[in-house]
């Protein structure tokens, strides 16, 4: 399971709690330390589900819904499970502390329409809108899902992780065009052949800016991809972000349409993207590919590539 | 408070804890654990909501008198007497 982060709401509510109570410890609950252990969320599936392979999870900001699914792949191609179930989730609607640090580094949206206010890649974003979310995908070898006919969403073609080692918050376009590169080679691919880029864009305008610097330098001259933005229609699920949006995007590959990014009322010329889908969906002749990009706070970024699946 | 408030007090919080908790069948005189789908942190919920409410504090040593709704009356009854 990726998270963002994890234990923050219940140790809020803990805290408010004793507070109520002159902070005398033996009113702090016994739940606080199996509710926020990093496995929680993966471990409660188990339980739920009578699982008894490894579970664990992936810290990696907002990149860690792409994370899961990349360390998914990477136990599947080792032998190590037969099936994983990978994904991310995100309680950060429930945190005041995550609310408050976002308006306090001035990245928290805001509009007097509550459904205007996520408008990445637009001139007049003014930050992110935190959503509540999960999203977990189904990752087998393609023998075993052939064997149990499986209906088959897309195969996990390439993927690419790495860090700015820059920064603590401001992304770094050049590193993040390095793990495009990275994931598009180990995919066997070149830009040409890339159909949907969902970018990251969260709707601040340092990181639109950065991201789009990187998509438009690999992606030059490339005709025929389009671009779009799944937070300007969802919000930024942080750690369900990844999985999410290529959940939003999957669908392309059986009725060809990439869904718009929406709220660009005034586009950002800074972040003009090739093929940026705006406004309404739009109908491609073939999606072959997608290439989900998501990066995360303190220098992490990852690209998963997904293709359509084709049976022989 | 009375044996019976006692055992309605129980009750409500076990409800509180697992809201598809069903008592019809309940058998005050058997372990509350083996009837309810009561974990080992569902039982620690009572003794903490017990703290919270009355500020009884109950020693681990005390836990199994609270293993049956009767044995929780018996053991509880002196205790809340003045409530």
């Amino acid at each position: 399971m990726g998270l963002t982060e994890h234990g923050t709401v219940e140790t809020e509510n803990e805290v408010y709690n004793i507070s109520k109570f002159d902070y005398n410890v033996d009113y702090w609950t016994h739940h606080h330390n199996p509710r926020t252990v990093l496995n929680n969320p993966a471990g409660e599936i188990t339980m739920k589900f009578g699982i008894t392979g490894p579970h664990y999870a992936v810290g990696a900001a907002c990149a860690a819904g792409n994370a899961a699914l990349i360390q998914g792949s990477q136990m599947l191609r080792l032998g190590e499970v037969d099936l994983a179930l990978c994904g991310g989730l995100s309680e950060c609607v429930g945190s005041f502390g995550i609310f408050a640090s976002f308006r306090a580094q001035g990245a928290l949206a805001e509009h007097e329409e509550p459904t205007k206010a996520s408008r990445p890649l637009d001139q007049d974003r003014n930050g992110i809108v935190i959503s509540e979310g999960g999203c977990i995908f189904t990752l087998e070898r393609l023998d075993k899902a052939l064997a149990r006919g499986a209906k088959i969403y897309g195969e996990v073609a390439g993927y690419a992780m790495n860090s700015d080692a820059r920064d603590f918050v401001l992304p770094y376009g050049p590193r993040q065009a390095e793990c495009i590169r990275l994931a598009l080679e180990r995919a066997g691919l070149t830009p040409e052949d890339i159909s949907i880029i969902n970018t990251h864009a969260t709707g601040t305008r340092q990181g639109d800016v950065e991201e789009c610097k990187a998509l438009a330098e690999v992606f030059a001259g490339c005709s025929a991809v389009r671009s779009n933005n799944t937070k300007s229609i969802i919000g930024h699920a942080m750690g369900a972000a990844g999985v999410l949006e290529l959940a939003a995007n999957l669908s392309a590959f059986e009725d060809n349409f990439v869904h718009p990014t929406i709220n660009l009322d005034n586009p950002d010329p800074a972040c003009a993207l090739p093929g940026l889908v705006s406004g309404k969906a739009e109908k491609v002749e073939q999606v072959e590919t997608i290439l989900n990009n998501s990066f995360g706070m303190v220098g992490i970024n990852s690209v998963v590539i997904i293709k359509r699946f084709m049976a022989d | 408070m009375t044996r019976d408030e006692i055992k309605d007090i129980i009750l409500e919080i076990i409800e509180d804890i697992d809201e598809d908790a069903d008592f019809d069948d309940l058998d005050a005189d058997q372990p509350l654990r083996d009837q309810l789908d009561l974990d080992s942190m569902d039982f620690l919920d009572i003794v903490m909501e017990l703290r919270k409410r009355y500020k009884l504090q109950i020693p681990e040593e005390d836990y199994p008198e609270l293993a049956t709704l009767t044995s929780c009356v018996n053991y509880l009854e002196p205790k809340l007497k003045d409530v």
